[in-house]
């Protein structure tokens, strides 16, 4: 087996994606926290919850240890923390920008007090909420009024 | 002895919250396809799961604190209608879609306070469960205003079924604030939080709402009381029947 570093273990963990939105990996999305690799061989994956309820969180766990024990490393371990508490704020630009490209308005900073939603079809400004609850906890129900299409938003939390 | 509970102190505290939230979340998923429009469906699932998470957080770590073989699904599908531990006002039934919005608003209210405080908790793990579930039950409230509002201060059919429904609930808000002799241990060890120095703060959010909403503050001066002790009202066994009975039936069943 090919010497195995913390590098190429990111770059192992780069191909875990949110099975929700699948453009987006684990990285990006700010819930991978942390990894760990030990002098025998083991890793140590830590990562957090964006919901209390997120019924990825399984899915997410069997992915990293797939994408892992698929590449030779042979002890993987998952920990879930909850400190500090995950926030949208983690998320990177890069998977802002895809997120908007898969038709996913990005959150806005969580501080902000009058966020400006762009519709993520045509860039309107002119947006309202449907309903606080999208098609998963994470994402309220948007509309455009320019272009009148729907959309979704993920929630600033 | 029962293999399913727990007696460590803080687990019982722990579980107390753990049942509140399993049980909404129970009652929540019982009217999803029932709401008055789709989006709404989405809503209650989406309440429904941020409910059952928290819950399933809080007895994954009482479970670590127990005996051997008890785990977050022991707890929640193996224990008995007066092992359960909720208050009394998240077990009672709902008919139509301002009692789900009337029993939600009021628990909310208390949620939102409640985890506040948590956070401040010198139990780590608590503190973070805490955080998390605030930044949740901030949004449950403000969904649940949004209907109170709304249903209150709309056509008179609307307002009045929103007043039933929170005439209904109210008798069991007062429960939300009682303590108890663990809790008062859990205060003294800096762990817990006492409920009762949440109710001026809780009371004054709500009172905002209902006035917003143009409804008459309830004012039913009987409280029931019991869920804590286990003297529950004859709802939460049928609840649980349908909840554990996949479990019961094929018992160690798993997906």
């Amino acid at each position: 087996m090919a010497e195995m570093t913390l590098e190429r273990i990111r770059e192992l963990l780069d191909a875990v994606v949110d099975p929700e939105i699948p453009v987006l990996t684990i990285a990006g999305l700010g819930i991978l926290r942390n990894v760990a690799l030990s002098d025998d061989g083991s890793v140590l994956v830590t990562i957090t919850p964006t919901y209390s309820g997120c019924p990825a969180m399984g899915v997410i766990v069997e992915d990293i240890k797939a994408a892992l024990g698929n590449a030779g490393v042979e002890r993987v371990e998952v920990e879930t923390v909850f400190t500090p508490a995950w926030t949208t704020d983690w998320m990177t630009d890069d998977a802002r920008e895809q997120m908007a490209n898969f038709g996913i308005a990005p959150p806005d900073a969580v501080t902000s007090t009058a966020p400006t939603i762009l519709c993520p079809q045509c860039a309107s400004e002119e947006t309202k909420t449907i309903s606080e609850f999208g098609s998963t906890a994470c994402k309220a129900l948007m509309v455009c009024s320019s272009c009148l299409e729907p959309f979704d938003y993920f929630k600033a939390i | 002895m029962s293999p399913v509970t727990t007696t460590a102190p803080l687990a019982t505290y722990l579980v107390r919250h753990a049942d509140d939230n399993l049980i909404i979340g129970q009652r929540l998923a019982e009217y999803i396809s029932e709401a008055p429009e789709l989006e709404e469906d989405l809503a209650i699932g989406n309440l429904s799961l941020d409910h059952i998470g928290v819950a399933m957080h809080l007895y994954q770590y009482a479970a670590s604190l127990g005996g051997a073989g008890i785990t977050a699904d022991t707890l929640a599908f193996l224990r008995t209608e007066r092992e359960f531990s909720n208050v009394l006002l998240v077990e009672q039934p709902h008919v139509g879609f301002g009692d789900v919005i009337a029993r939600q608003f009021f628990f909310a209210a208390y949620q939102t306070l409640l985890w506040e405080a948590l956070v401040s908790s010198c139990d780590e793990t608590l503190s973070g469960i805490a955080a998390k579930a605030l930044k949740e039950a901030t949004y449950h409230l403000r969904h649940a205003s949004g209907w109170v509002v709304r249903l209150g201060d709309g056509t008179d059919e609307s307002h009045t079924r929103m007043q039933a429904a929170v005439d209904g609930f109210w008798r069991f808000t007062g429960e939300l604030f009682e303590s108890d002799a663990l809790v008062d241990e859990m205060v003294l060890a800096g762990i817990g939080v006492d409920p009762a120095r949440l109710q001026t703060t809780w009371e004054t959010r709500v009172s905002t709402v209902l006035s917003e909403a143009t409804l008459t503050h309830p004012s039913d001066p009987y409280q029931a009381t019991g869920g804590r002790t286990g003297m529950h009202t004859e709802h939460l066994g049928y609840l649980l029947a349908e909840m554990q009975w996949m479990q019961r039936t094929f018992p160690n069943m798993e997906w």
